[in-house]
Parts: C-alpha cells; sequence; structure tokens
C-alpha cells in the first residue's frame, strides 16, 4: 500500500510542475527546484521500501464470517493478493464462488479459507448453506 | 332429505348426545358411543414421532455433545407410554456432513424401539456433495422425496434443500411438484393427509432463509383435502400457523436451539448456556384418532 501511496503524491507533484509552463520551460513557482526534490527523494524511499525484506509487497485482505454476514461485503485488493476468510459463527458456513472459481470446504467456528486472486475482475461468492449471504472480492 | 355429510352427521348426534365412533377393523364396522369410546384409544389410531435438527458433529456453547442430546431423545422415545409406529427425522442429521456423523446417526437410532425410522435431508446433510451421501444411505439413491398410507393417513415425505437457485435454500423444484400432484391425485378429500419437509412450507422468515421459495404451488395441491398437517424443521423452535384446513409446525431441534423470527442478528445457534438451551430441545409425538381432526401434536423437552 505505501508505494502506491509515495506513486500517486509523485505524479501529483509533477502535474503542479507542469501547470506553470514558461518561456523558460517548466518550472514550479515558488518551490523551483523543491518540487523535484521530494519527488526524487519519494520515488528513492518507495524504491528502498520495496526492497525491505520484511515488508509485504501486498498487505494479506480479511473477511470475517459473523452472524452469517460476510464483513466486508465487498472487498477490493490489488491481483496477487491471498484472501483469507474465518468463520466466526458456531453455524457452518462456506466461500462459494459463484462461478465455481473457489470454494471451501464447511467451515467450523474459528476455521479459515484461503485464496490468492491473480487475475483482475469481479468474483461473487455465497454460502452453500445459506444462499442469501453474499459476498464479492473487486481484484485491480 | 337434506344432503349430510358423515362428519355433519356426526356433529348433529353430538348435540343431542348420541355421538358414536365408527372404526373399521378388518373390514367390520362397529360402534361406540361417544363418552365410552373417550376412555380408550379406538381401533386403527396410532401415533408417531418426529424428531429434527440432531446436528451430529456440533459442538458449541448451546451444547458440546450433539449426540449425547440425541441419545437422550431416544431413550425419552422408548419411554413413551404407546410405542410410536414410525419415527421421522426432518433433516439436519448432520452438522457440516462431517465424515463419520451419519454412522453415528445410525448407530444411535439403531436403539429406537420403533418399526421404521424415516429420514429426509436438511441442508447440512446434502450441501457437500449435492445430496449423494445421504440419497444413496436413506433414499436408494432415489430424490429423496416419497409417500406412503398408513391406517388410513397418506404421509407426503419432500425434499426442499437440493434444487435452489437464487437467494432462497428451501425449493421444491418442478419435477417434485409434478410427482406431488400426480401423487395426491385420486385420493379422496376425507384422506388425513400429514407433509414432511425440512425446511418450513410458510414463509415465517425470508430473511433469514425460513422460507421455501415455491410452496405456494405444493399447498395449492394440498387445499381441497379437509385435514392437512405440515411438519417441519429448520429453525430448531416450535412455531404453528393454521390456514384453513392445514396446521403448520415447526419442531425442536435435538441439539441446539436458535433465536425467534427476526431476534437478534441472526439465525445461527443461541449462545446461551446448556442448562438453558435443554428446555428448548425435544421430541415431538403425533397421534392420530380415527375420525378426529386435526392430528393432536404433543412436543415434550429435555428439561
Amino acid at each position: 500500500m505505501e508505494l502506491i501511496k509515495l506513486a500517486r503524491v509523485g505524479r501529483g507533484m509533477d502535474r503542479l510542475c507542469r501547470f506553470t509552463m514558461t518561456r523558460r520551460g517548466p518550472s514550479c513557482p515558488r518551490r523551483g527546484r523543491f518540487a523535484r526534490v521530494p519527488l526524487a527523494a519519494m520515488i528513492a524511499l518507495a524504491v528502498l521500501v520495496t526492497m525491505g525484506a520484511d515488508v509485504p509487497a501486498q498487505a494479506p485482505a480479511s473477511v470475517e464470517i459473523e452472524n452469517s454476514n460476510y464483513l466486508p461485503p465487498s472487498l477490493t485488493v490489488p491481483a496477487g493478493t491471498t484472501v483469507r476468510w474465518i468463520n466466526l459463527d458456531e453455524e457452518t458456513h462456506t466461500v462459494t464462488s459463484t462461478t465455481r472459481l473457489f470454494g471451501s470446504a464447511g467451515l467450523d467456528l474459528k476455521e479459515e479459507y484461503s485464496h490468492t486472486f491473480t487475475a483482475p475482475g469481479v468474483y461473487p461468492y455465497t454460502c452453500d448453506l445459506h444462499p442469501h449471504m453474499r459476498g464479492t472480492i473487486v481484484v485491480n | 332429505m337434506d344432503r349430510i355429510s358423515r362428519r355433519g352427521f356426526f356433529e348433529c348426534m353430538a348435540w343431542v348426545g348420541t355421538g358414536v365412533v365408527w372404526t373399521a377393523t378388518g373390514g367390520i364396522l362397529s360402534s361406540r358411543v361417544l363418552p365410552a369410546a373417550a376412555a380408550e384409544p379406538a381401533a386403527g389410531s396410532f401415533s408417531f414421532v418426529q424428531i429434527s435438527d440432531s446436528h451430529v458433529g456440533f459442538k458449541g456453547e448451546a451444547n458440546k455433545d450433539a449426540a449425547a442430546t440425541l441419545q437422550e431423545v431416544v431413550t425419552k422415545i422408548n419411554a413413551l407410554p404407546t410405542p410410536p409406529s414410525f419415527v421421522m427425522h426432518t433433516g439436519d442429521l448432520t452438522h457440516g456432513q462431517k465424515p463419520g456423523a451419519f454412522d453415528t446417526v445410525a448407530e444411535l437410532l439403531k436403539g429406537v424401539k420403533a418399526e421404521k425410522i424415516l429420514y429426509i435431508p436438511g441442508e447440512h446433510d446434502v450441501f457437500l456433495d449435492g445430496g449423494k451421501e445421504f440419497l444413496g444411505r436413506y433414499a436408494n439413491g432415489g430424490p429423496g422425496w416419497q409417500s406412503f398410507d398408513y391406517k388410513g393417513v397418506h404421509f407426503v415425505a419432500l425434499v426442499n434443500v437440493l434444487k435452489y437457485k437464487g437467494e432462497h435454500l428451501g425449493a421444491l423444484g418442478s419435477e417434485q411438484i409434478a410427482w406431488l400432484q400426480k401423487d395426491l391425485n385420486g385420493l379422496s378429500t376425507s384422506t388425513p393427509v400429514v407433509v414432511f419437509a425440512h425446511v418450513p412450507l410458510w414463509a415465517v422468515y425470508p430473511a433469514w432463509g425460513w422460507v421455501t421459495e415455491d410452496s405456494q404451488q405444493a399447498m395449492a395441491l394440498l387445499t381441497r383435502f379437509g385435514s392437512v398437517t405440515v411438519l417441519n424443521g429448520h429453525i430448531h423452535q416450535v412455531l404453528q400457523k393454521v390456514e384453513g384446513n392445514v396446521t403448520f409446525h415447526t419442531a425442536m431441534s435435538t441439539a441446539f436451539p436458535q433465536p425467534a423470527p427476526g431476534v437478534g442478528p441472526g439465525p445461527g445457534p443461541m449462545k446461551i448456556p446448556e442448562a438453558q438451551a435443554r428446555p428448548m430441545l425435544g421430541l415431538r409425538e403425533v397421534r392420530y384418532v380415527v375420525g378426529t381432526s386435526p392430528l393432536a401434536v404433543v412436543d415434550s423437552t429435555l428439561a
């Protein structure tokens, strides 16, 4: 997540600089060279962050099953994310893709199921025991 | 002479104090004056037991051992003053279709003193494999629905946990409804009919899946009968409804109670201590007395 944030800020700074195009070429008023320094620093920092061994590229994403609800009902994640579901109900639940792309066994209380989403798309799922339960994973 | 039905005749005679109960035994009609008949069950009368939602394999706050409470229910059945003619289990034999759970249920119910034990599935019994294991065990691999006649009463056992699409768990499917129509065809309207199904056949609480989406079509086939008793499970509590000649009864579970419709965030097992749950678990005895309607439904708990 950190990498994405920094990249966005960098792009924003670029836009500001272009806005102040003068005859002498692009320049950023008030900020001048300073606009480029933070941008460069940010890019450097981003590179350092991604190289850091103890920082995962994608944060794990979780869905809780509670009171026969998937929480959150819709979760958006980047491609390559492993989503983990955990059942907090005494009642058995499943996580079953409505297009049969993935599916868990019956999950007891505290049992988990994980699936890694590699392709972008929208993935609706439901519970085989309680078809009124609906959830979606949106993969960017 | 005025046209009068057999029932109407009895009603008239009861008013004048000469009501009579006719029973047929071995084809020979015999009669008894009503007050005397009330002292002993009329010949041809019988009882059966409904148990439901044993959820063997469940382990939660309300019950650490669902197999043990099922065993207690078996003991209670065997202690009934009149042994039941059969026992019907209205589904969710197992919890989560856990390996070995069906065997445990079969083992426990071997101890029941009844001629026959019948089963219809709940969603917990079929969700993993589309019903393959359950139907293999209890329906010879057939569709699972069936009917039979016993002492003049027509019994129908329906399966409404295998045909769902969309949001509603309970569904009978067009094939089963067509079968039901054929099955009921030709039965006289005075035949008492008893219908078993796991998910309630009336809209108890659709938001929690407590409804059968195509039950209206089935009920339309039943309204012509003078006495229809619908016995369901799934919601782990006793609720009743009367619609004309049809009475609906849902049953207690033998494993754990569930909240009243809409009370609380969801339909899951109530999280209460076992001692508090016991009075909400139990069995049902249904008694049929020839010539009377509706059937007498007697619920008793493990308290």
